[in-house]
């Protein structure tokens, strides 16, 4: 049996320092062999089944390292699907996984619907009957589910954004339509090349701005935006070290040592965040640092989750009043750093200062707390304080594949109007562009299009 | 009365309309023993509305149905007053033919082809009862007792079935224009168990030509380049008749609105279900009220009549009423009406009821065709006619039977909507409802279906080979415009520029340069002539096919998707009640329709991809259960 190629995060979601993205079916390893470079060139293609290779997924249109893997190649049928099958391991992260999956996606595998794993071995011959009826129940409980949390989950916005796309590609539809399925009405505006420009070029800009803007979408790319800060020497760069576990920050005891936003990806706890290590925020006189300064500030400004880093063996100061004050209504979390050292702070006036934010102790030179302070991360996020949770993320991997697609479709009509290609032609890239943004939001409605054309448009005889 | 055997057949057919005459000609052609009954000889292949004949998608119906060997498009040929091909400005996939039927002529003419037409008997009867042994159709009964005795049996009895004439408050048992309608017989299917649904359709009235002002209206002429539907038409009718265009006035819409309450659309006294895309001018007046008019157009009858039909103007409000609004239009002042416009209201079965054979589940042998099951139209008709008779002919024959694919025809387009999703109004085809249109197209109806029609015996051999050869030159064309090097020496250079394009700056294939917008074949073939010198179809195709052919391989590709689902065959013992996974609205869907394959399961609306994957895993299981077990 021969089948498209799907691909999916064959790991759990969340923890876990390396993570699976699956690829099955008789494209898997040309897919691969697009994104993969190994350090010597090798050819995937070349490759004896049952090898792992060491390498860089690269965007190929681009030309840009997405990251660093272990690449397994498995060939057909000595695999679980029976079909060629490669395997991507990657480090840790939702974010990453999400990058190395996306990307997989775009580059021609569709994402794998609830147990298609499980169905394709069976199917080719791989599970025998005894394990049928469960693969039934398997895939009728996981499509149940993944729709529940679809509906569920979906973000009222994105969708009524789809909604008013779908409207304007439906209405560009009906009007081509009626051009053609009754010429000789002279009433109806005949929908020109400029015209079909202009509709798709909007329908495009908007999937763009989807596919940046969108909250949830924009989480998965980059993770949680989430800023350190504090006044200079606190830790912060300490903080971002232990959270990442590798020294990238350069750490010293010169107060004002970060004179530059560092960004890390990190996966804390399945939570995705994107963190931004900040120059101490204090009035400077050194102008290198104070850029650094301003930046903090605005960087403070597009966080979606704060980290305040306080002293413990300081006084509070009115610097770190003032940085209260500015993080009063955003989400955050205060962690009290240094207990090492003898306390001269006023834990009960910070505690007052923080009001239901959560306050954690650490000492990071000990690596002491650093555990409880990645509990109160979590929680935030799946408590669902912070917009998100993991499940989201599931039906999100689906709709950014899906916005990359339609936003492809699109595109061709546009080139294709501009090369002065037939309208009925390009209405095929038009349909399928309303069909793609129609899986987004589960609406399939077949006879939309004929409603839509005797709803706007006066025919017959 | 007693009853008295008047003989047995192969096929019988059941009417003589579009559906019907397909139907009895194709069987007779293949060899079966055929007859076919029908109420009024001289109504055969009778046009009770538009006297025209093909338009987008009808139009490639018409050639789809001539590439299969069958009649309309050659009788259409012969008979028309005018002919026009729309959509020129567009791309190839949606052009499409229509004539303007003389619609006495194409009656007689069809008429006479049968008359000629071996193996295949005429008679005049009213059919009451069809006879069923074991769920098996064995034959009929006429209204004068005549007992028929057939081994297949096809119903196309379009909208007489319970047929009632609407004019204003006047309602009376009718079928279309005044004929008798079929009472008993639609009585024998509904106790045959079938479920029936009531339809409603409606026509303008008729008005006399010489009492038509046409300086107050606009020409329409037809094309004056030679046009016919069949491929093996040679003579071409040029002396053509101009049909006009006019509007309904402010006045028009007053008098509609001042007597809505007269309309038995609005009074309730109307029904069944009307569809969507032939409104009636109260219908139109009423839900676009902000259109300050609507187009008319006159469209003549015949050479030999001065009959006119009154496009646009479809009513069934009462004739005092629809003499007014004739009246109020721009050059029908003083217009005499001849026939008054009506409603029709009609039994027809519901079409999931059948398989894509279109033979009938509950009853073996029978199959049905045309308006009865849900459409309006005649190329609509007449293409569900040809299948019927030649899946019936086939079962005569004891040959396996021939499902077009949608992927092959819009005719397959047609009838998987209807046994697959059903309607619930009366369906007409539209160039949107076919997935793969750009592969469905008017020029290339026989490169896609003559095969099949050489294969079933309706496309005779001489014709076969003919086409044979055409294929091979367009093919032989292909190859040589892929292979062949252009220079951009300064011949290629100055031919460029003279239709503005841009200069070669390297060589380039000559179909690649054949695709560039402003080229075609002709100044390609200026720069490598080909040796033999193509027809003008086969010049079109091989265009066609290079300059799209990027939307045609992506098309081609989606086909081989659906074809691997369509192999996936559905066992007909299949007891979907024994699936558990599958959920209870998909179940009985599935239970309803019976889907052969796949593809077919996941079109049904309410059966979802979750269910699809389920059944196709039960599918497999029980293979793997005959193999171990
Ligand atoms: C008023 C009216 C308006 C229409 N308007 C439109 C329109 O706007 N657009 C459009 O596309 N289509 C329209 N149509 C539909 C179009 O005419 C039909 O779809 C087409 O003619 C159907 O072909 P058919 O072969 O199925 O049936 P018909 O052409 O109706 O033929 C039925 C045949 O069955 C015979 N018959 C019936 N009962 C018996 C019996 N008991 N025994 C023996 N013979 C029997 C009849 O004599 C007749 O020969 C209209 C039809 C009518 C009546
Ligand atoms: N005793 C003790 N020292 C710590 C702790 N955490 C960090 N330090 C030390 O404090 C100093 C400053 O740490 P950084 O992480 O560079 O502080 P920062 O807030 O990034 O400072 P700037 O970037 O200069 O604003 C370093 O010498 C760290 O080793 C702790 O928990 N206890
Ligand atoms: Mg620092």
């Amino acid at each position: 049996m021969e089948f498209d190629t799907i691909a999916a995060i064959s790991t759990p979601l969340g923890e876990g320092a390396i993570a699976i993205v699956r690829l099955s079916g008789t494209n898997a390893i040309s897919i691969a062999n697009k994104v993969f470079r190994s350090p010597n060139g090798k050819d995937l293609f070349t490759q004896a089944s049952h090898t792992i290779h060491y390498g860089h997924l690269v965007d190929p249109k681009k030309d840009e390292v997405v990251e660093e893997v272990m690449l397994s190649l498995m060939k057909g049928p000595k695999t679980f699907t029976r079909e060629d099958v490669v395997e991507i391991n990657c480090h840790g992260g939702l974010v990453t996984v999400n990058r190395v999956l996306q990307l997989i996606l775009i580059n021609g595998a569709r994402l794998a619907e609830p147990g298609e794993f499980t169905k394709r071995a069976f199917l080719n011959g791989r599970i025998d009957l005894s394990q049928a009826e469960a693969v039934m129940d398997l895939i009728r409980a996981k499509t149940d589910k993944a729709m529940n949390v679809a509906l569920g989950q979906m973000d009222g916005r994105l969708s009524r954004l789809i909604k008013s796309l779908r409207q304007a590609l439906l209405e560009t539809l009906a009007q081509v339509e009626v051009n053609i399925d009754y010429p000789e009405y002279d009433d109806v505006e005949e929908m020109t090349l400029p015209l079909m420009i202009e509709k798709s070029t909007w329908v495009r800009d908007e999937i763009d701005k989807l596919l940046l803007t969108s909250s949830q979408g924009k989480i998965l790319r980059e993770g949680l935006s989430t800023a350190i800060i504090g006044r200079p020497n606190v830790g912060k760069s300490s903080l971002l070290n232990s959270l990442i576990q590798e020294n990238k920050a350069i750490v010293t005891d010169i107060a004002g040592t970060t004179r530059d936003i560092i960004e890390e990806y990190v996966n804390v706890r399945g939570v995705p965040l994107k963190l931004v290590d900040t120059a101490g925020i204090r009035e400077t006189e050194d102008i290198v640092e104070r850029i650094g300064v301003e930046k903090s500030r605005q960087v403070l400004n597009e966080a979606d989750l704060i980290l305040l880093v306080l002293n413990n063996a300081e006084q509070l100061t009115e610097e770190d009043r003032r940085l209260f004050k500015t993080i009063e209504d955003m989400d955050s979390i205060i962690i009290i750093n240094k207990t090492d050292l003898p306390t001269e702070i006023d834990v009960d006036e910070v505690k007052q200062l923080a009001g239901n934010k959560r306050v954690v102790t650490t000492s990071l030179l000990k690596e002491e707390g650093v555990d409880e302070l990645e509990e109160a991360i979590a929680s935030l996020f799946f408590e669902g304080t912070i917009e998100a949770s993991d499940l989201t993320y599931v039906s999100n991997a689906r709709h950014i594949s899906l916005l990359h697609l339609s936003k492809s479709t699109i595109t061709d009509a546009i080139e294709a109007a501009q090369s002065d290609v037939p309208v009925d032609m390009i209405q095929i890239d038009v349909t399928r562009t309303w069909e793609i943004l129609g899986e987004i939001i589960g609406d399939t409605v077949e006879e939309s299009l004929i409603d839509q054309l005797f709803a706007q448009f006066c025919l017959g005889k | 009365m007693p009853n008295f055997e008047a003989g047995k057949f192969d096929v019988i057919v059941v009417g003589a309309g579009h559906a019907g005459v397909e139907a009895a000609l194709a069987a007779a052609k293949m060899g079966a023993k055929t007859l076919v009954l029908t109420i009024n000889l001289d109504m055969i292949a009778f046009m009770p509305c538009n006297p025209s004949i093909g338009g987008p998608a009808k139009g490639i119906v018409v050639r789809e149905i001539d590439a299969l060997g069958g009649a309309m498009g050659k009788v259409i040929d012969k008979t028309h007053i005018q002919m026009r091909m729309l959509n020129t400005g567009k791309g190839p996939a949606v052009r499409a033919l229509r004539a303007q039927a003389d619609k006495v002529l194409y009656q007689n003419e069809m008429k006479r082809l049968l008359e000629e037409q071996e193996n295949l008997t005429i008679h005049q009867a009213v059919v009451e009862e069809l006879l069923v042994e074991d769920e098996k159709v064995i034959g009929l009964v006429t209204q004068v007792g005549a007992i028929y005795r057939a081994e297949t049996v096809i119903i196309t009895t379009g909208t007489f079935l319970r047929g009632e004439i609407i004019i204003g408050d006047l309602k009376y048992s009718s079928g279309p224009n005044n004929q008798q309608p079929s009472i008993k017989l639609a009585d024998s299917i509904r106790e045959l168990g079938f479920e029936l649904v009531r339809f409603k359709t409606g026509t303008p009235p008729r008005v006399n030509s010489k009492t038509v002002d046409y300086s107050k209206t606009e020409i329409q002429p037809g094309d004056d380049v030679p046009r016919a539907f069949s491929y093996e038409t040679t003579e071409f009718i040029m002396d053509q008749l101009p049909c006009w265009l006019t509007y309904t006035s402010e006045t028009t819409h007053q008098i509609i609105n001042e007597n809505l309450h007269l309309s038995p659309m609005y009074s309730g006294m109307i029904k069944g279900t009307g569809p969507r895309y032939c409104p009636s001018i109260e219908d139109k007046v009423v839900r676009f009220n902000d259109k300050p008019r609507h187009q008319i157009f006159l469209e003549p009858e015949g050479r030999n009549t001065r009959e006119v039909y009154v496009q646009g103007l479809s009513t069934s409000l009462p004739e005092h009423v629809q003499r007014r609004l004739i009246a109020s239009v721009p050059g029908l002042e003083n217009a005499e009406m001849m026939r008054a416009g009506y409603a029709i209201e009609y039994d027809a079965i519901v079409p999931t009821q059948l398989w894509p054979t279109l033979e009938t589940k509950k009853i073996k042998n029978l199959y049905t065709a045309g308006q009865i099951n849900g459409t309006s139209g005649y190329e609509e008709a007449a293409g569900q006619g040809l299948m019927a008779g030649i899946n019936a002919a086939l079962r005569v024959l004891k040959k396996d039977e021939i499902v077009l694919s949608r992927s092959d025809a819009y005719i397959g387009v047609l009838i998987d909507d209807l046994v697959t999703k059903g309607t619930n109004e009366p369906y007409r085809l539209l160039t949107s409802r076919a997935e793969y249109r750009l592969l469905l197209r008017h020029d290339n109806a026989d490169l896609r279906l003559l095969e099949i029609g050489f294969q079933i015996g309706l496309v005779p051999q001489e014709r076969y080979e003919k086409f044979l050869g055409k294929k091979q030159r367009i093919e032989d064309e292909l190859s040589r415009l892929r292979n062949l090097m252009i220079k951009p020496n300064e011949t290629t250079q100055a031919l460029i520029r003279s239709v503005e394009g841009s200069e070669l700056k390297d060589g380039i294939r000559a179909a690649d340069l054949l695709k560039r917008t402003e080229m075609n074949y002709d100044l390609v073939g200026q720069l490598v002539p080909s040796e033999i010198e193509l027809t003008l179809e086969e010049k079109e195709q091989v265009e066609i096919q290079v300059k799209y052919e990027g939307y045609i391989e992506k098309s081609l590709q989606q086909v081989e998707k659906l074809k691997k689902m369509e192999d996936k065959k559905i066992p007909d013992q299949i007891d979907y009640n024994a699936i558990s996974g599958i959920a209870t609205e998909a179940k009985q869907k599935l239970k309803q329709v019976r889907p052969l394959s796949i593809a077919q399961a996941s079109r049904i609306s309410g059966v979802n991809p979750a269910d699809i994957s389920i059944l196709l895993i039960y599918i497999e299981q029980g293979k793997i259960a005959k193999i171990t077990g």
